[in-house]
């Protein structure tokens, strides 16, 4: 819970106006975010260690099983690539 | 999208799959043209934008093509053979915003690279792989396989993780363009695939995630063809040196489609309403044995090019697949590359030769299929 994450280099988040939702593009391909990933993936700066980003969706959003969550996606997130721990 | 921005190359390579005709750099798009058409495609979705040739290095506005690119939110991948790429254009193509380069190798070494690109090209490649670590991008390096380098599998793996790349696409030849003309020297042995095959497994196994391996089987050796760019205008949308817009790579060798022109229309006509990118869209075109085959959703019929290269037919399956009628052609030329020992000359990829073939009367087809 003391590392910090940030997208991968190579990879880049962003906005997509034509389908109104967060993506990340990396060589030939991109994968779209729902709204609860993108949030928690912004949150990934490279600076903030996972605990912080945590306290501060809990703080924004009242879930019980938000730490859970977070913890599964960044799982995923390192196994395909897009996330890199600092 | 695809934006091959110009067909000039220093390289010679025979297995190019731009068409035979070069076409001149006079008929070359403007920045301008590019520039806009790169808003037009945007705001229709596309996200990804692949900058290839030819060598697009040899455009010299394509650090404003990129820092264009950039801004409207594109991921950026430059394609190239490493020719014209020096420190000073890395930090200026870094600086515009550019995301990923993919640098084309021959072979491992020097005599062999050298023989296959028509140019002494080899050490300045290596130098260039080097600078693409040295600015911070992953390094990409893509090796186009066939009969003269399959054997040398080995060497290029050991190449590659000598120079420390994070992925190596070994590319086997697709025969489109110039790789068709030359498919009898091209094509390899189905030994020769199967061992470079378990090699790649080996290496995989032993590097791991330090190095990333792509190994592409080549449609010949297998009895279902490849789903042409994922269906016909479905996701692709390349755009050749003058402007044609084209549904997939080798759409110039098709006859009788017209390939619109961004100079004449705009993107959202191009892709929407355009007769070419509607030829083949969705499954009324199809006809026996896929109309009413089990696979259709998967490979769309295979590529209609590559039907009418080899068939005559471009509504025909793929005679790569093993319904096809046609397949007998594929396999033929597999035969062939198997029980020849004498190896002829490839006919080198160049303006000469190029217009040397326009001039030839006869058709390529009667000589290569
Ligand atoms: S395949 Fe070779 S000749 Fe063709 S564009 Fe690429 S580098 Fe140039
Ligand atoms: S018959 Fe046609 S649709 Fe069926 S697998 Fe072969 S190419 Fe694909």
């Amino acid at each position: 819970m003391q590392a910090c994450y940030a997208i991968a280099p190579g990879h880049r988040m962003q906005w997509e106006e034509t389908r109104q939702g967060w993506v990340i593009l990396y060589p030939e391909g991109m994968v779209a975010l729902n709204d609860s990933a993108a949030e928690t993936l912004r949150c990934c700066d490279g600076r903030t260690p996972l605990h912080a980003v945590v306290a501060d969706l809990q703080s924004r959003y009242a879930d019980s099983e938000l730490e859970n969550d977070v913890c599964a996606l960044i799982a995923a997130a390192l196994q395909d690539g897009w996330l890199r721990r600092r | 999208m695809l934006a091959e921005l110009t067909y000039s190359c220093p390289l010679q390579c025979p297995y190019c799959s731009n068409p035979l005709q070069l076409g001149k750099r006079t008929q070359e798009l403007s920045t301008d043209d590019w520039l806009r058409v790169l808003g037009e495609a945007r705001a229709l979705g596309a996200a990804q934008l692949g900058l290839s040739g030819g060598e697009p290095l040899l455009r010299r506005d394509l650090e404003v093509i990129v820092a264009e690119a950039r801004r409207l939110g594109y991921y950026t991948n430059l394609l190239t053979s490493g020719m014209g790429m020096d420190e000073a254009r890395i930090a200026a193509l870094r600086d515009a915003g550019l995301d990923h380069i993919q640098i084309s190798f021959q072979a491992d070494a020097a005599e062999l690279n050298n023989r296959l690109a028509g140019s002494d090209s080899f050490r300045h490649k290596q130098r260039v792989a080097r600078l693409v670590k040295a600015y911070d991008y992953p390094m990409v390096l893509n090796v186009v396989m066939h009969r003269h380098n399959l054997d040398r599998t080995r060497e290029i793996l050991d190449m590659a993780a000598a120079l420390e790349a994070d992925y190596l696409e070994l590319a086997n030849t697709q025969y489109y363009g110039w790789a068709l003309l030359n498919r009898d020297y091209l094509l390899p042995t189905r030994e020769q695939l199967e061992d470079a095959e378990a090699l790649v497994q080996d290496y995989r196994r032993r590097l791991g995630e330090r190095m990333k391996i792509y190994f592409v089987v080549p449609d010949y050796f297998e009895n279902r063809p490849k789903p042409c760019m994922d269906g016909w205008g479905r996701v692709f949308l390349g755009i050749a040196p003058d402007g044609s817009a084209l549904p997939c790579h080798a759409a110039a060798s098709l006859p009788g489609l017209e390939l619109p022109n961004v100079r004449e229309h705009g993107i959202d006509w191009i892709w929407h309403e355009s007769p070419a990118f509607n030829r083949f869209r969705g499954e009324d075109w199809m006809q026996a044995p896929c109309a009413d085959c089990e696979e259709r959703a998967g490979c769309f019929g295979g590529c209609h090019c590559q039907a009418w290269l080899l068939s005559g037919d471009a509504c025909a399956a793929d005679p790569v697949c093993s319904r096809s009628p046609a397949h007998e052609v594929v396999v033929q030329a597999v035969q062939r590359a198997a029980a020849s020992r004498v190896e002829p000359h490839p006919l080198m990829r160049n303006t000469r030769n190029s217009a040397q073939l326009q001039n030839r009367t006869g058709d390529l087809q009667k000589e290569t299929g």
